[in-house]
């Protein structure tokens, strides 16, 4: 007996299709993975044609960067440091996109969630590390929820475009952040030394995430952010609140005549949303930089989302995604320094994925439509 | 506190508050042409932020800001039309394609910025062309009339955007394209070929709002230079009601607010520029939250058309 599968995009309607057709469709599942690989492909073309024009070598360039990052096993650990908190903000873009809420606020979650987790190690350093790092890991998650209600509540109650309100929450992270880290938070060194700079004092090293290699920044939020992936799936498909969450997002309608409280779902879905990217930013400061500092989210509140779509917006398909895209960032980095070729061509390629992915994904849907329709004129006939 | 309600303050919170509103007027007033007609286009950020580096690189090379003003133009017409091939022709979500060309034009804004300019420089951008007799009024004249031509040009755009879209047939079709479309469409309108212009311009408006920015109301380049102001405009055309005068309104209301938040950094410089920095934002919000009449969004507003699908 086996269980039936859950889909995999929401986006493509050609699961839908296929859960009802009882053998696996090749020609969808070859559509499924084909294009978003077409999708990078054409990104990486064009991102060639870019260097050209700018007088460097595009194949040198991504030489470097594929080298850099999965050459070595350094780079491997690296890109696997990078997966993490794209990892978890992926998690909660699907968690939301599957009730049909777009969350571009991740990068004000993971503000809210790091500041939390700043905050809270430093206030409670007395505690011991079993007790302040599962508590320091609820306090971002908290704030970070506490961050995507917000604009949850203000979509539920006055029907306020999540879009707008959750990029308006990141300016408003951030200058609290900016706020804080000038102030209140700023590590009493930096204002001993009268240097200045914009971070909190070192968290203690008892608050720390465990390394998983010693003498590499890669630590156990690796680790809890792969067995979350699982536990979203499992609340996605396992649980009645996770298929109310995802009626809500298949059809609102429906799923109000079934007596589902639609607005509520949605509210939800921003705050678990907001709560795994506030996450990615407590693994950040407990596991990789052990402070607050400027730049804290490194752009992941909006690379998650290209991990997202990219995982077709499913748990597990966001694990081998985000690896590929924070290897991409590690890439970046490294291509900058071998040939001088800025980084900042990670987020022209990124938004290029963006627009292919979901571009691509009308083709695929008319594929499948076509090749349903095919189906079932098939079995019309032997009927 | 008391000296900032003198008569040049407030004259220089008002000069400002117009100054200011120039990008907010441009890429809102071509992102309700866009909405009208059906589609809604996140990535007006990107857009500006291209527009803001093109105008800024042309003039720095050629010593134009006409021809910066162009190329500011082109790029935001060939941005525009990309995320109409993406949104209109394949159908993309189009939440999720405005936030793919929003990173695309801020990655590639930077990348061109860092190999060919390297580090911020000024340029001399347009100057204030006081007009005659008018500018010459007390008081009126210092607000209104001392502005450099790309401002006169953004308000100049408010009463012709509403001439368009309510006196013209061009706006007619708009208006049903975003509304109706299967309707306009049985009546021969050409949806596709409605929401692609309507994109298109409102991608041209989008690279000229930043090309106020970088060669009129700062003079110079940086990474990010819109700092989301892009996406404030978007939500201003909300706030307008998809309606120009509204747009207006919302953006004077914008403009004042941070031309207010930057006097006070000046003048009471024991507050903290952080809050007051934060205000646009809250303000942005709270008024999407209490003042956004949806009654007035295009029914069609962010869905694909597809034939036989109405």
């Amino acid at each position: 007996m086996t269980q039936p599968r859950p889909p995999v995009s929401q986006l493509s309607q050609s699961l839908r299709q296929r859960k009802r057709s009882a053998p696996p469709q090749w020609g969808d599942l070859a559509a499924a993975l084909g294009l978003p690989a077409l999708a990078v492909a054409a990104a990486l073309l064009v991102g060639a044609l870019v260097l050209l024009m700018l007088g460097a070598n595009p194949l040198e360039a991504y030489a470097a960067l594929i080298g850099g990052a999965l050459g070595t096993s350094a780079g491997l650990i690296q890109s696997a440091v990078k997966a993490t908190p794209l990892l978890l903000v992926a998690l909660g873009i699907i968690i939301a996109f599957r009730a049909n809420v777009i969350n571009i606020g991740a990068e004000g979650q993971i503000i809210a969630g790091a500041l939390a987790a700043t905050w809270f190690a430093l206030a409670f350093r007395a505690w011991p590390g079993p007790a302040l790092v599962p508590a320091t890991l609820l306090a971002g998650f908290a704030a970070g929820a506490a961050w995507g209600f917000v604009p949850g509540l203000l979509k539920a109650r006055l029907g306020v475009n999540e879009i707008l309100s959750t990029v308006m929450m990141n300016a408003i992270a951030l200058q609290l952040m900016n706020l804080l880290l000038g102030g209140p938070m700023i590590d009493p060194a930096e204002v001993a030394a009268g240097t200045f700079i914009a971070q909190s004092e070192r968290l203690p090293q008892h608050a720390w995430l465990p390394r998983l290699v010693p003498q590499t920044l890669l630590h156990a939020g690796a680790i809890l952010a792969i067995v979350l992936a699982v536990g979203v799936y499992f609340f996605l498909w396992r649980t009645s609140a996770g298929y109310r969450l995802r009626a809500v997002g298949q059809s609102p309608e429906a799923a109000r005549y079934a007596g589902i409280p639609v607005p509520a779902y949605q509210m939800l879905s921003l705050t678990l949303a907001g709560g795994f990217a506030g996450l990615a930013g407590v693994v950040e400061v407990l596991g990789v930089h052990h402070r607050l500092l400027e730049g804290i989210t490194s752009g992941y509140g909006f690379s998650g989302i290209v991990a997202a779509l990219f995982g077709k917006l499913h748990p597990l398909g966001a694990i081998p995604a985000s690896f590929l895209f924070g290897s991409l960032l590690v890439g970046a980095d490294k291509m900058q320094r071998a040939v001088q070729v800025p980084s900042a061509l990670v987020g022209t390629l990124l938004g290029l994925v963006v627009l292919f992915v979901v571009g691509s994904d009308y083709v695929a849907r008319r594929q499948a439509a076509r090749r349903a329709a095919a189906r079932a004129a098939e079995e019309g006939e032997r009927g | 506190m008391a000296e900032l309600f003198t008569l040049p303050v407030l004259l220089g919170i008002a000069f400002s508050g117009i100054r200011l509103a120039t990008p907010y007027l441009y890429a809102a007033l071509g992102e309700t042409f866009a909405q009208r007609s059906g589609v809604l286009n996140l990535g007006v950020d990107g857009i500006m932020l291209m527009g803001a580096f093109s105008a800024f690189f042309v003039a720095l090379n050629t010593g134009s800001l006409w021809l910066g003003l162009a190329a500011a133009a082109v790029v935001g017409l060939l941005m525009g039309l990309l995320m109409a091939l993406v949104s209109i022709t394949f159908k993309a979500e189009q939440g999720i394609s405005g936030i793919g060309l929003y990173m695309f034009g801020l990655g590639l804004s930077s990348l061109l910025f860092r190999t060919t300019v390297g580090t911020v420089k000024t340029i001399s951008g347009f100057q204030p062309v006081k007009l005659p007799l008018l500018g010459d009024l007390p008081i009126l004249g210092d607000i209104f009339f001392r502005h450099s031509l790309l401002v006169y040009g953004a308000f100049l755009a408010v009463p012709l955007a509403w001439f368009i879209l309510e006196r013209t047939t061009w706006g007619l079709k708009i208006r049903a394209v975003g509304q109706q479309p299967a309707a306009a469409d049985s009546l021969g309108v050409n949806v596709t070929a409605v929401r692609y212009a309507c994109t298109g311009l409102g991608g041209v408006l989008a690279g000229i709002a930043g090309a106020s920015l970088s060669i009129a109301l700062t003079n110079l380049f940086q990474e990010n230079l819109t700092s989301g102001q892009g996406f404030i405009a978007v939500a201003l055309v909300y706030f307008g009601g998809w309606r120009p005068l509204g747009v207006l309104g919302g953006a004077l209301l914008f403009s004042f607010v941070n031309a207010f938040q930057l006097w006070m950094q000046v003048l009471v410089p024991e507050m903290e520029a952080d809050i007051a920095v934060m205000l646009p934002y809250l303000l942005t919000i709270a008024a999407l939250a209490v003042a956004v009449n949806r009654t007035r969004q295009p029914a069609a507003l962010a869905k694909p058309f597809e034939r036989g699908e109405a």
